[in-house]
């Protein structure tokens, strides 16, 4: 079925960090604690699975050559693509404000241990590129934007967990100095991107 | 003549405080770009231009900018710019910006963007903004262009896209690591570049 | 009477004059550059055309220096036109279709269609003498699109020029597909028998006999299956709907 195709494609063959190497920054400040990462990685599945839908239904309906002829056949030819980065931005932006508010109402000890990184979550670029690449898809379902923004989101979760994982374990090994923290945390996810090369070219 | 301070200003990213090793920001489209030194080059440069200006832009504005849009209108900025430089490219360098698509959206979001306008545009004048913008792009400029020459010459044997690895060392068996034109490879360049660095700068090696 | 700076009523000015800046700045600046882009990419088509007749751009500078002109858009164009003396659209069943802006059609969105309802491009040149029919193709890579235009020789048969794009394929691997080695595979192979009947091509992995330009088989890329198998599908999916137009025009 395509939108499984979709959903497991995105998770592990066009994963958001391993593939693409979006969502970086947070991704290597994050994920020196397994529950932060969860944290985070939850608020970045939710982010990406209301965007890219969101973002979808403008490129439809607003910003691709020839969308605005559903309000007057007149329209057809005008082209508004160029407007996308800043829609895009601004469904995110809006987006990442109403999390914020949400986690610091319902989850006080999560909205406190992510800090800064929750409203950074806005420019993520996980977040803008699931919207961007969903736009280069050329999906035609709303369906397919969901199962894609959601699967992007996981992908990121899996990648950011498995980090954090690694990471409190190789605090107890003896890394050289200089190597230490950020720099092993670059080779242990060039590694893991390695692993992950496997699932490449994987059609279900 | 630039003062001491300035002069801090526009060096400091490049070493010291760089964005990609230190700070730790900018990281996501910079390894997708350095798989050949032109991409890598023209990012660069299309950060620099954007950092610089935005930088200015919202120096200028600071003093008028409302605290609750604070972040939007900082976007707002970086979008418009970002759009004016992917419309410059696809005119002016066609095959180049067909190489890098999706990412030249991609600056809006580069951390190192929105993380110096927080950091210093904000509280800053423009001149001194400016000079921080134009530093901080040259910083990770300088990564980008570091990994890029490996990922080219390891990966394709060619560096600007002229050959540079002799023909006779392709008739004894010597291959080109296709590896490095992986994603993967250049996140662990990165890994060694900061092992060098902080061998270099102790003052930078996280304490136990 | 100054205004508070977080005040609503300054909020909502700063937004509206904000908006109205950007956007003023954005839609002059596109008008500005659309033209240039619209250029680049109708050069780039024209280029390509050119060069799957055996018209490379060094050929093109050639051309251009003897007759003491530098190479600019308007030379390419009128090149192209000298040589491309036709610009077809035809349909599963061999006729033509007219009204067709040819140059211009979005294969894409074309081959969207159902093949019935399609109409198939076909640009005619005359070189040397010669006549060559050059197919636009489109179709799917690894990662995103893949494009390109095969010329046949005037037999309708033999390949005589191929070329190859991609949006994001991987490099040293699928990218490679735009290299004049990986072109040079399909020169001399037939994708249409003695008859007039479809054959196509194979993109083989670790292909035996690669002289042979008889078996219908053109060596893969090594390690690029996905992108080789792309390739392979686009060009067959393409090339088959032209097969009732040329057994027609061959008569």
């Amino acid at each position: 079925m395509e939108l499984i195709n979709i959903f497991i494609k995105s998770i592990f063959i066009e994963n958001m960090i391993f593939a693409f190497f979006l969502g970086m920054c947070s991704y290597l400040a994050v994920s020196k604690k397994v529950n932060t990462s969860m944290g985070l990685g939850l608020a970045v599945i939710f982010v990406l699975g209301i965007t890219v839908p969101i973002n979808f239904l403008l490129n439809k309906y607003l910003l691709q050559p020839g969308a605005l002829k559903w309000l007057h056949p007149s329209l057809e030819n005008i082209d508004l693509s160029f407007l996308t980065f800043i829609m895009f931005i601004a469904v995110i932006a809006s987006m990442v404000q109403l999390v914020e508010m949400f986690v610091e109402r319902f989850a006080p000890a999560l909205y406190a241990s992510l800090g800064i990184f929750l409203p950074l979550i806005a420019v993520n670029c996980a977040i803008l590129g699931g919207s961007l690449f969903m736009q280069q898809k050329g999906f035609t379902e709303l369906s397919e934007a969901v199962v894609y923004g959601l699967g992007s989101g996981v992908g990121w979760l899996l990648a950011i967990v498995f980090l954090a994982a690694i990471r409190e374990k190789i605090s107890y090994s003896n890394v050289p100095a200089p190597l230490r923290g950020l720099g092993i945390a670059f080779i242990i996810t060039g590694l893991m991107a390695i692993g992950f090369l496997a699932f490449m070219g994987i059609d279900i | 003549m630039a003062s001491k301070k300035q002069r801090e200003i526009l060096f400091d990213p490049l070493f010291e405080n760089n964005p990609i090793t230190v700070q730790v920001l900018g990281i996501c489209s910079a390894l997708a770009v350095t798989v050949k030194l032109m991409p890598a080059l023209v990012m660069a440069l299309s950060v620099m231009v954007v950092l610089g200006f935005s930088n200015v832009i919202v120096s200028l504005m600071r003093n008028y900018i409302p605290m609750r849009i604070r972040i939007i209108v900082q976007l707002v900025v970086i979008a418009s710019l970002v759009i004016l430089v992917d419309l410059f490219l696809k005119a002016f360098s066609y095959d180049v910006s067909k190489q890098l698509s999706v990412f030249v959206g991609l600056i809006i979001t580069n951390c190192i963007v929105m993380g110096r306008l927080e950091a210093f545009a904000m509280d800053n004048k423009p001149w001194a903004s400016f000079l921080d913008g134009i530093g901080n792009g040259a910083g990770y400029g300088l990564i980008l262009i570091i990994v890029a020459f490996f990922r080219e010459l390891l990966g394709s044997g060619t560096l600007f896209n002229i050959k540079v690895i002799p023909d006779w060392l392709y008739e004894h068996g010597y291959l080109n690591n296709g590896m490095m034109l992986m994603p993967a490879m250049a996140l662990i360049t990165v890994g060694v570049i900061i092992w060098v660095q902080r061998s270099f700068m102790p003052q930078l090696t996280e304490k136990e | 009477m100054k205004l508070d700076r977080n005040s609503n009523a300054y909020t909502y000015i700063f937004t509206v004059i904000l908006v109205t800046v950007v956007g003023v700045i954005l839609t002059a600046a596109f008008s500005f550059f659309k033209p240039y882009h619209e250029k680049n990419i109708k050069q780039e088509k024209m280029s390509d055309l050119m060069y799957v007749i055996g018209l490379n751009k060094d050929a093109l500078q050639d051309a251009a220096e003897s007759q003491g002109l530098s190479l600019s858009y308007e030379l390419i164009e009128q090149y192209f036109k000298q040589y491309f003396v036709r610009q077809i659209a035809v349909n599963e069943k061999g006729d033509e279709v007219s009204g067709v802006d040819v140059f211009n059609l979005n294969l894409k969105a074309e081959m969207k269609k159902p093949a019935g309802d399609q109409v198939y491009p076909l640009f005619i040149a005359e070189k040397d003498g010669k006549k060559y029919y050059v197919i636009p193709l489109y179709g799917k890579g690894l990662w995103d699109d893949i494009w390109g235009y095969v010329a046949l020789g005037e037999d309708l048969r033999t390949i005589v020029g191929i070329k190859f794009d991609h949006k994001a394929e991987t490099p040293g691997l699928g990218a490679e597909i735009t290299t004049e080695w990986f072109e040079n595979r399909f020169v001399g192979e037939t994708l249409f028998d003695e008859q007039g009947n479809f054959t196509g091509i194979d993109l083989v992995k670790n292909l035996e006999n690669t002289a042979d330009k008889t078996d219908h088989k053109v060596d893969a890329i090594s390690g690029s299956t996905l992108t080789s198998n792309g390739v392979e599908e686009m060009i067959n999916e393409r090339v088959r709907h032209y097969e009732a137009y040329f057994k027609k025009i061959k008569k």
